[in-house]
């Protein structure tokens, strides 16, 4: 195994915290045949999705200090313990539940594409508009990392953020990085894999502020989806789109089933990749 | 309601039409509150404010002067041409030993070792005559340019001044009936065309990105720099003292990426009121902090990502333009090369326009790839000019020790201070690359809007060199 060597030679107290493993990882560049793991990057724009991505991959993906940088997905893949994992950073959004493209490549990826974990990457320093789009994805996916960037910018703020508190919350783990220092990236990728292999299991909230007369259409018709859908593991989502007129969802339900769209919505997310990352490395 | 056993998809449709019903139009609203509401309550409870601001009011007095009405342009402009000049003033001599390595050293040693294995002469000549030369010439005529130009670039990038200037064209998008979002997406173009099209992705309204794709083309793009900023300095810096020509030729290229600017406002006007008529979209912008860049990764990633890239895809195109430019310099029809017929056949059109044949034929091969236009041009000249002297035969391209080498072949070649001047302005208004083109067509689906965009530029370039030209002429300056 490959932390034989790394663990024989410390012995520090650390040693029994498996975040100390950082060595297990291993940057595969553009590199991903055969992974384990699919792991999506959201985040509003302008909080640091790309650093990120670069961190984790050894890509050197441009990054920009302006919002809307990253308008399509681009690929990396990485090694972490005995897990190979596909990280695809999708484009930065406020939310997703508007009309634009790079919204709905974000919003079709984490629906169709059904990533292993989606990491939410949020400005510790606009926490409150950033958490729009958490509790968001929290609709879509249980299975979330939130990855609290920009901590060194929070300091220089003088922002004190609670860490746990928003992890008890949110019902999901919550990391505190500054992925420009490389900050707190190893937490990230442990808390990654551990979403990924189910060893740690999400509880995540659910939007509450609704009215009650929203709550009881949203169930009724949640409760219609899981009997003709019993596989779809966000029914409740799909209820709020159909609630909300969304009609490409629609079309997905009346064309037979979102089953056979979520590999199509795959494919088709491949697809208008091969050009994007090309362009993307261009500029 | 109570449901049957076997519930089908149209059922759900069925439910949800009549619960939309139920519900009332402001679910969309409802949902957006209840997040809203959600977060800031999630918000309040983890994060306690410290008392110190002073960063925060730094970042609002820089804010308040590059982006007031006064100030927020002129310094803008006063930054472009901060960069250009740097480019400008610190190319040349990287630029020379370049030129004198790969062409006076190198390509010399290559034909003796050619004619050491005897290998025979329309071989020789292809390879290193048509292919070495045009790769060679691409690396010393863009290599120095680049590896200033992007990191400086890529420095304000990383600041985050681009947002800033997004903020100052804002309003100037708005009134001529863009999305003030079309600022990102020039900004973009000034990369890469094909890359700028792409941006447009963030503009969510159809008409307005369509007018964002088919002006994106007015930005000067990566491959388009070196021949502003090479021909700004053999024609436009060589008319003033030589402690001002930087300076001078500098303020060339910005003037005409400004008139690129105002093009696309222009052009954005005439479209939005004809066309592509329809409201205007509002959209909120935020002002990100400005981050210190890390300069050392800056210029890692800058030369890496965009020089080495930009370089790359100059050689793959020049290898295979190095070889037809020296075929047909060498292959005669009726005792004449090809490339002279075809000079010659163009020659007419191109000095109605202030341009001549050379250059066009430069365009036609540059297609694919803007970045080869100078190199291209160079062979041609040389070749239809005839200086045997300088160069080893037909279609070789020529030793050159400093640009005034180069200016001196040009020269020889009847370039006029008409030519160059007309040559940046056509330069900026021509088909975009094929590259550019085939992602247009990706992004739109549409042929039509493609050749739009292919035709409408090369068109306003045709009709404003002619004009130049005739104006030019007319006054007696060329």
């Amino acid at each position: 195994m490959m932390t034989d060597d790394t663990q024989a030679k410390t012995a520090s107290a650390c040693e029994t915290c498996p975040v100390h493993h950082k060595a297990n990882l291993l940057k595969l560049g553009v590199n991903m045949e055969d992974w384990d793991f699919v792991v999506a990057l959201a985040g509003n724009p302008n909080t640091g999705k790309s650093t990120v991505f670069n961190a984790l991959t050894g890509l050197r993906q441009h990054t920009g200090n302006w919002p809307g940088k990253t308008v399509t997905r681009a690929e990396g893949g990485f090694v972490y313990g005995d897990h190979r994992y596909k990280l695809v950073d999708l484009p930065g959004t406020y939310s997703l539940l508007a009309t634009s493209l790079d919204e709905e490549i974000a919003r079709d990826f984490i629906l169709f594409g059904q990533p292993d974990v989606t990491v939410v990457v949020v400005d510790a320093t606009r926490l409150e508009r950033n958490l729009n789009l958490v509790l968001q994805v929290l609709e879509i996916t249980d299975r979330v990392v939130v990855c609290l960037n920009l901590m060194d910018e929070a300091r220089r703020h003088n922002l004190q953020i609670d860490d746990r508190r928003l992890a008890r919350d949110l019902g999901v783990p919550v990391v505190p990085t500054a992925a420009r220092y490389n900050e707190g990236l190893d937490q990230l990728l442990e808390a990654i894999s551990e979403v990924a292999t189910g060893k740690v299991v999400c509880r995540p909230h659910r939007i509450q502020s609704e009215t009650p007369a929203l709550r009881q259409a949203v169930s009724q018709l949640t409760r219609q989806i899981e009997a003709v859908f019993p596989n779809l593991p966000n029914a409740r989502w799909v209820a709020l789109r159909l609630l909300d007129g969304d009609e490409r969802i629609a079309e997905a339900i009346k064309s037979g089933g979102l089953g056979d769209l979520s590999q199509e919505g795959r494919e088709q997310a491949e697809r208008e990749m091969s050009l994007a990352l090309e362009l993307e490395v261009q500029r | 309601m109570s449901q049957s056993k076997q519930t089908t998809p149209d059922d759900i449709l069925a439910t949800a039409r009549a619960l939309r019903w139920e519900i009332g139009r402001d679910f969309h609203e409802r949902l957006v509150e209840a997040v809203y509401t959600d977060a800031s309550r999630i918000a309040d409870r983890a994060v306690t404010r410290g008392d110190g601001q002073a960063r925060f009011d730094l970042d609002r007095t820089i804010d308040r002067i590059v982006t007031s009405r006064t100030w927020g342009v002129p310094i803008m402009l006063l930054l472009l041409t901060l960069v250009f000049w740097l480019t400008v003033s610190g190319a040349n001599v990287p630029s020379g030993l370049l030129a004198g390595l790969l062409l006076d050293t190198i390509h010399p040693l290559l034909k003796n070792l050619a004619a050491s294995i005897g290998m025979p002469w329309w071989l020789d000549g292809l390879l290193i005559d048509g292919v070495y030369l045009a790769c060679a010439w691409v690396v010393s005529v863009m290599l120095p340019p680049m590896a200033i130009f992007f990191p400086l670039f890529t420095l304000l990038e990383d600041l985050g001044y681009l947002p800033r200037v997004v903020f100052n064209l804002d309003s100037a998008f708005k009134r001529v009936g863009a999305h003030g979002k079309q600022a990102l997406s020039m900004s973009m173009g000034f990369g890469c065309n094909a890359a700028g099209v792409i941006a447009t992705r963030i503009i969510d309204s159809p008409r307005e990105r369509l007018i964002a794709i088919i002006t994106n083309n007015f930005a000067l793009c990566n491959g388009r720099w070196p021949t502003q900023i090479l021909i700004a300095t053999l024609f436009i810096g060589a008319l003033v003292p030589a402690h001002l020509a930087g300076l001078i030729s500098a303020l060339a290229v910005v003037g005409v990426a400004v008139f690129g600017i105002l093009l696309t406002f222009g052009v954005s006007w005439v479209l939005s009121r004809t066309e592509l008529r329809g409201e205007v979209s509002t959209f909120s912008l935020e002002l990100p902090p400005y981050r210190p860049p890390r300069i050392l990764q800056t210029i890692y990633t800058s030369v890496i990502d965009r020089t080495i890239f930009v370089l790359w895809r100059a050689v793959v195109f020049a290898v295979p333009a190095g070889a037809v430019i020296w075929l047909s310099a060498n292959v005669n029809v009726d005792g004449v090369s090809i490339a002279e017929h075809l000079i010659g056949f163009l020659d007419p059109f191109g000095l109605l326009l202030g341009l001549n044949g050379v250059i066009l034929v430069a365009y036609i091969v540059a297609i694919p790839a803007n970045e080869i236009v100078i190199p291209t041009i160079l062979m041609l000249t040389v070749t239809t000019a005839g200086l045997q002297q300088v160069g080893a035969g037909a279609g070789v391209m020529f030793e050159l020790e400093s640009a005034s080498g180069t200016l001196a072949i040009l020269k020889a070649g009847g370039w006029t201070l008409l030519t160059g001047i007309n040559l940046m302005l056509f330069s900026l208004l021509h088909n975009p690359c094929s590259t550019t083109l085939y992602t247009i067509l990706k992004e739109t689906d549409s042929w039509k809007w493609t050749v739009v965009s292919a035709l409408l530029p090369l068109g306003m370039g045709f009709a404003l060199t002619f004009i130049v030209a005739q104006v030019a002429r007319l006054l007696g300056w060329a």
